[in-house]
C-alpha cells in the first residue's frame, strides 16, 4: 500500500465509524425503507475497508454482489410487503431487551478482550501481496478450490430454481374445470390467506 | 501520532466483533422479518471483515481467507435470495412480517 499510514488511519476511523453508525440506524430506525439504505451504506464502507486491506478484487465483488444485488433485492422485499400494520404490543418485551442486550455486551466484551489479549502470529512484511492478490485467487480458484468453486455454482443454481418456485403464483391460462380462458385480472387479485386467525 | 507502520490488525478486528454483536442484537430484537434478513447480512459482512483482516496480516502469501470471503459473498447472495422468497410466500400466506405472528412451531 503506497498511501502514507496517517491517510490510511484517518480513512480507517471514518470508514469504521460510518460501518458501526450504520449498522446501528439498521436495526434501531423505525422505517425499514430507511433501514435498507443505511444497510447499503454499511456494504459500500466494508468494501472500503477491503481496498485499505489491499483486495481490490474482493471489494469489488462487495460492491456488485452487495450493494448490486442483496440490496436492490432486500429493497424489492420491502416493496412487495410493505403494509402499514399495528403490531400487537409484548407484554414482557423490556425483561426481552434487558435479556437480549445484556447478552450481546457480553458477547461484545469477550470478543474485545480475545482481540486484544490474543498474540497473533502476524508475519511480516504485512500488505506484501499487493496488486498480485487478485492474480493469487485465480490461482486458488481454480487449483486447490476448485471443487468448492464448483459447488458453489451449483448452489446459486438451486438458489435460483428455489426462489422462483417459492415466490412464484401459480397462474393459469385456462381454467381447469371449464377450459375458458382465464381472466388475467386474477393474477394481480391476492388469494385467500390461509392461517391468519391461528395464533 | 503513534509510530505505526501499518493499522494495528486489532482495529479491524474491534470493529467486527462490535459490527457482529450489532447484528446479533438486531437478529433478536427485530419485529419486521425483512431487518432480521438485514441483522444476518450485518454479521456475515463482519465475518468477512475478520477473514479480509486475517487474511492480509496472517497469511499474506496465500491470502486463503479472500478466497473464503468469495465463498462467503456467494453463499450470502444465495441466503438473501432464499430467505427473501421464504418471506414472500409467508407474507401471501399470513398478511405480517410481524416476527412474532411466526408460531406455528412454538412449543
Amino acid at each position: 500500500m503506497s498511501i502514507a499510514i496517517t491517510t490510511q488511519i484517518i480513512c480507517f476511523i471514518i470508514l469504521s465509524l460510518v460501518i458501526l453508525i450504520g449498522a446501528l440506524g439498521v436495526v434501531l430506525l423505525e422505517s425499514i425503507v430507511y433501514s435498507a439504505f443505511l444497510l447499503g451504506g454499511v456494504f459500500m464502507s466494508v468494501a472500503g475497508l477491503y481496498l485499505l486491506l489491499n483486495a481490490s478484487f474482493v471489494a469489488a465483488a462487495q460492491v456488485l454482489v452487495y450493494v448490486g444485488a442483496v440490496n436492490v433485492l432486500i429493497i424489492f422485499a420491502i416493496m412487495l410487503v410493505n403494509k402499514k400494520e399495528d403490531l400487537k404490543p409484548i407484554s414482557d418485551i423490556k425483561s426481552r431487551r434487558i435479556i437480549s442486550t445484556s447478552i450481546c455486551l457480553t458477547l461484545l466484551s469477550l470478543l474485545i478482550r480475545v482481540d486484544l489479549t490474543n498474540v497473533w502470529p502476524l508475519s511480516s512484511p504485512q500488505n506484501s501481496i499487493g496488486e498480485e492478490s487478485t492474480i493469487r485467487i485465480g490461482e486458488h480458484l481454480f487449483s486447490d478450490y476448485l471443487l468448492p468453486f464448483e459447488v458453489a455454482s451449483v448452489l446459486l443454481l438451486m438458489a435460483m430454481i428455489g426462489a422462483i418456485v417459492l415466490a412464484r403464483r401459480d397462474v393459469m391460462s385456462k381454467d381447469i374445470s371449464t377450459g375458458l380462458p382465464v381472466d388475467q385480472e386474477l393474477i394481480e387479485k391476492s388469494s385467500e390467506p390461509l392461517l391468519t386467525n391461528k395464533n | 501520532m503513534m509510530n505505526l507502520e501499518s493499522i494495528p490488525i486489532q482495529a479491524f478486528l474491534i470493529v467486527s466483533s462490535a459490527l457482529f454483536c450489532i447484528g446479533i442484537w438486531g437478529l433478536l430484537n427485530s419485529r419486521n422479518a425483512v431487518r432480521v434478513l438485514m441483522s444476518i447480512e450485518l454479521m456475515l459482512n463482519a465475518v468477512n471483515i475478520n477473514l479480509m483482516a486475517f487474511s492480509s496480516y496472517v497469511d499474506n502469501n496465500l491470502i486463503q481467507g479472500q478466497v473464503f470471503t468469495i465463498f462467503v459473498i456467494t453463499v450470502a447472495a444465495a441466503e438473501a435470495a432464499v430467505g427473501l422468497a421464504i418471506l414472500l410466500s409467508l407474507y401471501r400466506n399470513r398478511v405480517t412480517v410481524d416476527m412474532e405472528s411466526f408460531n406455528l412451531l412454538k412449543w
